[in-house]
């Protein structure tokens, strides 16, 4: 049997596995708030400072 | 230093209370602030400036929460231990917002988990319901200034589906477009090499599996829109469309079948993918408008019952009967038309008629549903139920059941008419010649054009340019429901404005003072006075007037619905109606005014204004050159003069109008044929701003309540309308143009096609090339056409 077969099987899977990925994504409600994650992201570090500030306030 | 609050970040004219070193306007402010420092949450001013919303009085009232039937339809989930809930907030509005609301857990232990969704301003919180609950949870974010909303439209949870459907099928097209066209790649140059011959019938094959989802998943809307057309009798876009699908996946596998050729599954899956790319960029909805309120979102969900032996029950709004006692606290709204029983009523009715005066009632005195109570708690003895009550009844109106675009025909329908019917007679031309010529070709010629026919740029130049004319707008405040109602903006000929709230800012008015200057002693005796009354006009002069010192009376007396009477040592002053005051009466009682003597000497009068927003007389003059204006206010007539000077003479004037005389003021000039514009602000209009072509609700913050309308508006925008509306016209002759941008690919291909050189590389350079420039012309125009709208 010629590679070529195993080489389309292959990227046909691949191909498939994405287009699969995409709609479990999509149904996990991935796509439905595209705001907030981007802004929440930034916090930890915010939240992080705080929380050091405040221990050094309370070493000194 | 800035005297600013540092919550807030309103200016501290009147009083600043300094606490931590910061400046705070109002006490609510302060403790807000108190609560987040004792939580160590006070990075939430990092974040951004001034981030605050000062938090209102809401005691009791989110005591319906306790009602179980009420909980238990807004929880989302609840075993008992652990309960979900989805809050709408609408004061949500930066990411200091998001920041604080989402460590909720710091402030109170019983909150497990806390997530925002910033477009929609909704927070799911998940806490531990045994010493906690809904009522606690809503007080809590109220305690922080956010508020949460809740009506029963909250309850809707299936706003998602649809979003998701286009997403899914939007993947699937764009997976097969890409993967068709590498597997169609090499018969394009159509080298006679061996291995490529050997391999031809595997590549078509596996093309022939990717384009079945396309066909039969990914355009099924297509497909059934057609139908539906058909069965109507009206010939939309989509018919061609599915035509031209219909055909090209026809003939491809034809062509696979019997060996001729490789089929134009390439063209197939990018056709459906564009097409469904532009069906999504039109799909902008604003999620956290709701275009669609009827007045039950306006009401409370649960009202206060007393009992016979004075106990409080919540109760469902709905399930309030005739002869109920009810209690409504200050800043609540009447569910129903009623009578008063205990306390007094400042209602503000504002909402309802249009007439921005506060209304003071006293037992006995009959109060409709819709009006705000604004000062203390009353109880009422309802008159009817809910839905029977005066205001309820006006969407029992025809105008609130018809479908709104059921008699709409966009420009792309208007168009696609003509186009099918000029496509369905070439082909079938050219059929009967090639037929007459060279029968082999007939069939080829005739699909061919079919599909090279098919309207995509077409069918991508209303989505594209309505799109993101929608975006644009909304980034300025002016939020459209969908792109119909830009087309029919542009055909608006006559505009129609409601007075209070629309063209005036509603709470602030200007007051004037006429007659002989009071000296210190009387200004301080008047403000002294004031201060002791209670009634809506003296709050608001009470404010307006300098400080003075404050002498304690001697002397006070209240008359109601005259005005005051007060004694300092041997000084008089009475304050109040002309002929309390003057004991005569002059012709002109129609202006709001407060009358002032001293020792029985007539002095003067303040007289209220309405405040019209500012550039208005502007606005109402630029609109004038090109359309019909009139003003129908539920105001009485005191301020026709004052409107008279500020606008065009053409421009009708009509007071005292109920909400439903201006609905019918609307089907009237429409059956006369008039395409008309509303704009409205309140419950008021929401008759109007149905029945009218277009209704824009003007509102001061577009996340509280407005009535069902079109389209909402900022109101600090109002003086751009003139503006907007020239964009809309300009808007529709981009898309004409893009029209005849499309003719021009379409004629280019037929030729090709009648001609019987259509091949599969053609079609796909022309197809995706066609759509393409289409996109990237509508999107050059209409972001020049929206330059100056800054």
């Amino acid at each position: 049997m010629s590679v070529i077969y195993i080489l389309l099987a292959i990227s046909m899977v691949i191909a498939i596995i994405f287009l699969v990925l995409f709609i479990t994504i999509v149904k996990d409600g991935q796509y439905d708030d595209v705001y907030t994650p981007s802004v929440r992201m930034l916090f930890e570090d915010e939240l992080e400072t705080e929380t050091n500030k405040t221990k050094n306030k309370q070493q000194s | 230093m800035s005297n600013s609050c540092y919550h807030c970040g309103l200016d501290c004219d009147q009083e600043t209370i300094v606490f931590d070193q910061k400046n705070f306007c109002c006490n609510g402010c302060k403790t807000v602030y108190q609560i987040f420092s004792e939580n160590n949450l006070t990075s939430y001013y990092d974040i951004e400036n001034n981030p605050g919303i000062t938090p209102k009085e809401v005691q009791g009232k989110y005591d319906f929460l306790s009602n179980p039937d009420i909980l238990e339809s807004l929880l989302e989930f609840n075993d008992g231990a652990i309960q979900m809930v989805n809050l709408y907030i609408p004061s949500i509005h930066c990411s200091s917002c998001i920041w604080v609301l989402e460590n909720l857990h710091k402030i109170n232990q019983n909150v497990k988990d806390s997530q925002v969704n910033f477009p929609k301003k909704t927070i799911r919180v998940t806490y531990n319901s045994n010493d906690f609950d809904l009522k606690k949870l809503a007080l809590l974010l109220a305690s922080i200034g956010y508020e949460p909303k809740i009506n029963l439209e909250n309850k809707n949870t299936e706003e998602n589906t649809s979003n998701r459907t286009i997403l899914y099928k939007l993947g699937v097209a764009g997976f097969a477009f890409g993967n068709i066209m590498f597997l169609s790649f090499p018969e394009y140059f159509e080298v006679n090499e061996y291995w490529l011959d050997h391999y031809k019938p595997l590549f078509r094959w596996i093309m022939f599996t990717f384009s079945l989802p396309v066909v039969f998943y990914a355009s099924s809307d297509y497909f059934i829109s057609a139908y539906k057309g058909i069965k109507s009798k009206i010939l939309n876009i989509d018919i061609p469309i599915a035509l031209g699908i219909a055909v090209l996946f026809i003939r491809s596998c034809h062509e696979i079948i019997t060996g001729t050729g490789q089929g134009f599954f390439d063209s197939l899956a990018g056709l459906v993918f564009f097409l469904l790319i532009g069906k999504f960029f039109q799909q902008k909805t604003y999620n956290f408008l709701s275009f669609e309120r009827s007045y039950k979102s306006y009401f409370p969900i649960g009202v206060t019952l007393i009992k016979n032996n004075n106990e409080e029950e919540n109760i469902q709004v709905q399930d309030v009967r005739k002869g109920d006692r009810i209690l409504i606290r200050s800043e609540e709204i009447i569910p129903v038309d009623s009578i008063l029983m205990k306390g007094e009523a400042y209602i503000d009715y504002s909402f309802v008629t249009g007439e921005s005066e506060i209304v003071r009632k006293t037992s006995g005195d009959k109060i409709f549903a819709g009006g705000k109570q604004t000062k203390n708690a009353i109880e009422i003895e309802a008159l009817k139920s809910v839905s029977q009550s005066y205001l309820t009844q006006l969407w029992s109106n025809d105008a609130f059941k018809k479908e709104s675009n059921a008699n709409f025909q966009s420009l792309t329908d208007q168009i696609s008419k003509h186009f099918t019917i000029v496509i369905l007679s070439i082909a079938f031309l050219s059929l009967f010649y090639w037929l007459w010529k060279d029968t082999s070709q007939a069939t080829y010629v005739f699909t061919a054009i079919l599909i090279i026919a098919c309207p995509c740029a077409l069918a991508l130049s209303a989505p594209f340019t309505l799109g993101n004319l929608l975006r644009i707008f909304g980034k300025k405040g002016f939020y459209l429901k969908d792109g119909h109602v830009i087309e029919k903006l542009a055909k608006i000929d006559t505009i129609i404005f409601d007075k209070t709230g629309t063209i005036t800012a509603s709470d602030k008015k200007d007051i004037s003072y006429e007659g002989e200057a009071l000296n210190e002693e009387e200004a301080t005796l008047l403000k002294s006075t004031l201060r002791g009354s209670n009634h809506p006009l003296s709050r608001q002069l009470y404010l307006l007037l300098k400080e003075n010192n404050i002498v304690p009376l001697d002397d006070f007396k209240e008359t109601t619905g005259k005005g005051l009477e007060a004694r300092v040592k041997n000084h008089k002053i009475k304050i109040g109606s002309e002929s309390f005051v003057a004991e005569t009466t002059t012709k002109n009682a129609l202006k709001t005014s407060v009358h002032i003597s001293t020792n029985n000497q007539y002095k003067g009068k303040y007289v209220f204004y309405n405040q019209y927003r500012k550039g208005i007389s502007k606005l109402f003059y630029k609109l004038e050159k090109k359309y019909h204006l009139a003003i129908l206010s539920g105001d009485n007539a005191s301020e026709k003069e004052n409107l008279r000077k500020l606008l065009p003479v053409k421009t009708k004037l009509l007071f005292n109008q109920q909400p439903q005389d201006k609905l019918v003021y609307i089907q009237h000039h429409q059956e006369e044929g008039a395409q008309i514009l509303m704009i409205g602000d309140g419950l008021n209009d929401a008759g109007a701003l149905k029945q009218s072509n277009v209704g824009i609700a003007v509102s001061e913050n577009v996340n509280i309540f407005s009535p069902a309308c079109d389209a909402i508006l900022d109101a600090k925008n109002i003086t751009d309308l003139s503006k907007y509306l020239k964009i809309c016209n300009k808007g529709i002759r981009i898309i004409k143009a893009s029209f005849i941008l499309s003719f021009i690919y379409n004629i280019i291909g037929l030729s090709f096609a009648v001609t019987g050189h259509l091949s599969p590389v053609v079609a796909a350079i022309l197809m995706p090339l066609s759509s393409i420039s289409v996109v990237i012309f509508t999107t050059i125009c209409t972001n020049f056409i929206c330059r100056d709208l800054k």
